[in-house]
């Protein structure tokens, strides 16, 4: 060993001589790059605005007339449509006053009422992430998760609160076995959990198809392929006055994330979890049963997404009764709001909240400026790309980057 | 050519890898530069190699004062690199490997047929020239590594590289390997090619080099002559008095702990990698397995830890027949294991240094509770283990990744040994690090020796199997072919990597051989006597 002298005069010099790849000074911040991804996104979704938008592509018509107004029909159409999605997602200053004090609530309502299920679902995508597993289930884990639940809603009859907890319990055991068999095929087999995941979708829409038309499913005296209506005593209970849709389900997705949160960084299971996912042949190595992880990931992964199937079939996301609309493009979202919130459980709440009120927003948006709805997925799909090439738009803004020169990658690995 | 570096100086934001670097190569010379790991040998070559753009300083090539842009512009004044790691396309063959990026095409404009013929001859002719013999025909992936690094040579030459850079070339060949590869270099430098030889290996170093320059943390510390001792070397290099060999008392071996029989790995494509391997280990010494890479150690050393399921036979720890026991099984029951490549195997990269420092004891009582961890408990031991390996890091809670390699071992290590241990597996456990963390890694190895454990050694590197074990076997194409004392010569061991039982025999019958070292080859059908050491015999 050395003597304490050469220590320090070691301690002064960083740990290792040569550059390691680590964050030098004036890079900028993954959140300064998520900000500037959603800023991006919403400039690109103003441009296709204004390039759809009818008024203004007559005045490019006109152009050598008045060129000038290509500019003001343009800005008209954009301002609007962004307005509409701001006044639909947290304050609507054309209904304040009129009704309830409730009522001037209602965009954030909106808002948080349809963040629940993305947030539980982006907990799905992120927990499993994190153990090395890209969970594209999330869609089937939910679906099978508003079967069960559903069916404990609208066939049982218990009494009010109980019902309530089988309901939701039923909806996360049956999401949990969904991911769980993915995770049991994977540990078992090595199929990989993208292909076993994304069939395991296609079984999960087929298999509400058929329950849809089966008699434990249909609804009596409909020839709609839609259930009965749960329940009073299995429905999640509102958190604000009626018409407000914000419900317990909030709850549950908070308590989930701070579960999560726990379990992540406070428990012997995350340490395992973390260290296979971060390092699979280190943590074999180092004893940890990977297989084993696998499968409890995507079992928890599973349990939360069926979680989110019980906000939507229980607090009425599909008017309380169960269509193949149950899925609502939730679970695709996921992926976006986990990889949004970096795949950590209270930036996927924020994430949730922010893709919660461009859904919300989105409506008001549609019937008020007529601008359509996939407006808003397209700017969804934008974030997501522009996150997933952060050298683009550190590029647009001129951000430092990591790395001292594309060189310096390049010569990685060279007697360092 | 002469090349001349004056004042070259690279910052990495803070940090300095080269500070007023001055070096200058003569034409015709073997210019040897030494440093250890992270000493900013590698930038300074990338500077040279048109890779990074220096802060301040000049390249002068021939007196005349020249800017790189690119490995492009430094290729075409004659500077050629062989990089430590090929940068060969395994399914071309030689001829076509060093022809790449400029073919000769027959035909009209840009879209003509390779010129096969043309480059065949081409790098006949350069072969003769230099006296480097490639069989131009043959893929490379077929090769054996010696002949790859010659082929990469050679690529260099065929481009009129007047300044071959070597880097670090010797890591992955044979001790009989490197004896061709120095001979390849006198025979190039005396055709009037200089060369700039890099290197932490004093060995070498003193055997080829024409001129030393020594750097130590980015700064020219001095230019020793090649007649120095490599102890004066090895200070030099690492700023304070170091000790080369390992001191250690003599084994005295006690109960057997570690016993294989038979062991025989069949790997997937149906390539038998170990073939009847038997060996036993007692507590209190030190049994090596010494070879050159590939040879089946890295599998006995996984069927050993569980990574892997032999075949057939088995291996009994303790009594305890362990053959098909999980990876945590065999922890639990004292065994510690150093794995051969620690960023992959032996650490989680992305976590922080105390937690890797419990990677494989998360779950003990002494850190978690029945659920949750005892994040204060995983924090002190972090402190503590820190200051008792002396592991340089800003503090216990950075990433591993952040840490030099020589760092990085020394937390698998206090890792492994802070559990009691029965039997410890290290594997290449001083790969990549430089002398003085080389020289903690050794001491506490035999310190765990002298405190009773079963050390198992595998390792490729000839010095350090000879200053360590206690005991030598030998593998050779997934057999071990020979099983020697400690303290046998380098020329015997050296035979027995090459695979040459008889030529080994012989020089171990020689009479200079020191001691009682009575050279046993292992017929692979019957399991090998375990040869009572003469030191051991007392205990």
């Amino acid at each position: 060993m050395s003597v304490g002298g050469t220590v320090k005069d070691e301690l002064a010099v960083p740990p290792s001589g040569e550059p390691a790849p680590r964050k030098s000074r004036g890079e900028a911040h993954p959140l300064v790059v998520i900000a500037l991804s959603f800023v991006t996104a919403i400039i690109v979704g103003g441009i296709l605005i204004a390039v759809t938008n009818q008024p203004t592509r007559n005045a490019v018509r006109h152009f050598s007339a008045s060129p000038g107004k290509v500019l003001s029909a343009a800005w008209h159409a954009v301002s609007a449509a962004y307005v509409a999605l701001f006044e639909g997602a947290i304050f609507d200053p054309h209904t304040f006053g009129h009704g309830s004090v409730w009522h001037d609530f209602n965009p954030i309502s909106e808002t948080l009422y349809n963040a629940t299920p993305l947030i539980l679902v982006g907990l799905a995508v992120g927990l499993a992430f994190r153990t090395g597993l890209f969970n594209i289930g999330a869609q089937g884990q939910l679906i099978v998760g508003a079967m069960a639940a559903g069916y404990v809603g609208f066939t049982w009859h218990l009494p009010p609160f109980i019902h309530l907890v089988v309901a939701i319990v039923a909806g996360a055991i049956a999401g949990a076995i969904w991911g769980g068999i993915a995770g049991w095929l994977k540990a078992r087999t090595g199929a990989h959990e993208v292909i076993t995941t994304i069939m395991m979708n296609y079984v999960a829409l087929d298999l509400l198809d058929y329950a849809l038309k089966t008699s434990a499913f249909r609804r009596p005296g409909s020839n709609q392929a839609i259930s009965p209506i749960v329940y009073g005593t299995a429905r999640l209970g509102k958190l604000l006055p009626s018409p407000l849709r914000v419900n317990l389900g909030l709850l549950i997705a908070l308590a989930a994330t701070a579960g999560v949160a726990w379990l992540l960084t406070r428990s012997r299971l995350g340490f395992t979890l973390r260290a296979v996912g971060a390092s699979p042949t280190a943590a074999r190595t180092a004893g940890m049963n990977v297989g084993r992880a696998y499968v409890t990931a995507m079992l928890i992964a599973g349990g939360l997404a069926g979680l989110a199937g019980c906000s939507q079939i229980l607090g009425g996301g599909t008017n309380y009764a169960l269509t193949n609309a149950v899925d609502a493009g939730l679970g695709f979202d996921g992926i976006t709001v986990a990889l949004l919130g970096r795949a950590k459980p209270w930036p996927t709440v924020w994430a949730g909240l922010l893709f919660g009120a461009l859904r919300a927003g989105s409506a008001t948006m549609q019937s008020r400026t007529g601008t359509s709805i996939d407006l808003v997925t397209i700017v969804q799909a934008l974030v997501v790309l522009f996150i997933a090439a952060p050298a683009f738009v550190r590029a647009v803004f001129r951000l430092r980057s990591s790395s001292d020169s594309g060189a310096a990658a390049l010569a990685k690995g060279w007697n360092g | 050519m002469k090349l001349e570096l004056r004042g070259i100086t690279k910052r990495f934001g803070s940090l300095v890898a080269n500070d007023h670097i001055d070096l200058v190569v003569q034409p015709g010379e073997i210019h040897c530069l030494l440093g250890e790991n992270g000493a900013g040998k590698s930038t300074l070559m990338n500077v040279l190699y048109g890779l990074y753009a220096p802060d301040d300083g000049q390249i002068l090539v021939d007196d005349v004062v020249t800017t790189f842009t690119g490995p492009g512009d430094a290729m075409a004044v004659g500077i050629g690199m062989v990089h430590q790691h090929f940068m060969l396309i395994p399914v071309f063959t030689v001829a076509e490997n060093i022809m790449l990026g400029h073919e000769d095409t027959r035909g009209p404009g840009g879209f003509g047929w390779l010129d096969q013929r043309a480059a065949r001859r081409k790098v006949a002719d350069v072969s003769k020239r230099f006296g480097l013999a490639v069989p131009p025909d043959a893929l490379v992936a077929d090769l054996p590594v010696g002949v790859q690094q010659r082929a990469e040579i050679l690529k260099a030459l065929a481009r009129d590289a007047k300044v071959l850079v070597l880097d670090e070339p010797t890591a992955v060949l044979t001790p009989s390997e490197i004896d061709d590869l120095i001979t390849v270099m006198r025979k190039l430098r005396d055709a009037g090619t200089s060369i700039v030889f890099i290197s932490h290996k004093l060995k070498e170093v003193k055997a080829i080099g024409d001129m030393i320059t020594v750097i130590r943390r980015g700064r020219v510390v001095g230019q020793p002559a090649v007649s120095s001792t490599e102890q004066e070397l090895a200070s030099l290099m690492v700023g304070r008095p170091v000790q080369l060999t390992v001191e250690k008392a003599a084994a005295h071996p006690g109960a057997v702990v570690l016993d294989v029989e038979g062991l025989r790995v069949v790997d997937a494509a149906g390539v038998v990698q170990v073939d009847d391997v038997s060996f036993s280990v007692r507590e209190g010494e030190i049994y090596a397995i010494a070879g050159v890479q590939g040879n089946g150690q890295t599998e006995v050393t996984e069927c050993l830890v569980g990574l892997e399921t032999p075949t057939a036979g088995r291996i009994s720890v303790l009594d305890n027949d362990v053959t098909t026991s999980s990876v945590r099984d065999r922890l639990d029951l004292g065994i510690g294991y150093v794995p051969e490549d620690r960023s992959h195997d032996g650490l989680v990269s992305s976590f922080s240094v105390e937690e890797n420092l419990v990677l494989d004891m998360h779950e003990s009582p002494a850190f978690a509770g029945r659920f949750g961890l005892d994040m204060a408990a995983i924090d002190a031991n972090g402190a503590a283990r820190v200051a008792e390996f002396d592991v340089r890091a800003e503090s216990a809670r950075v990433a591993a990744s952040t840490l030099s390699g020589g760092n990085q071992q020394k937390v698998v290590l206090a890792r492994e040994l802070s559990r009691p241990l029965k039997l410890l597996i290290v594997a290449q456990p001083t790969r990549g690090l430089d002398v003085g963390s080389m020289e903690f890694v050794h001491k506490r190895i035999v310190r765990e020796r002298d405190e009773r454990t079963a050390v198992v050694l595998i390792s490729t590197e000839l010095d350090e199997v000879l200053g360590l074990a206690d005991r030598i076997a030998v593998m050779y194409q997934g057999r071990i072919i020979g099983e020697l004392p400690g303290g046998s010569s380098a020329a015997a061991v050296g035979l027995l990597m090459a695979g040459s039982v008889a030529d080994a025999a012989e020089v171990v019958d020689a009479p200079q051989t020191t001691g009682a070292a009575i050279f046993e080859p292992v017929d692979g059908a019957e399991p090998p006597e375990v040869p009572g050491s003469a030191r051991g015999a007392g205990s």
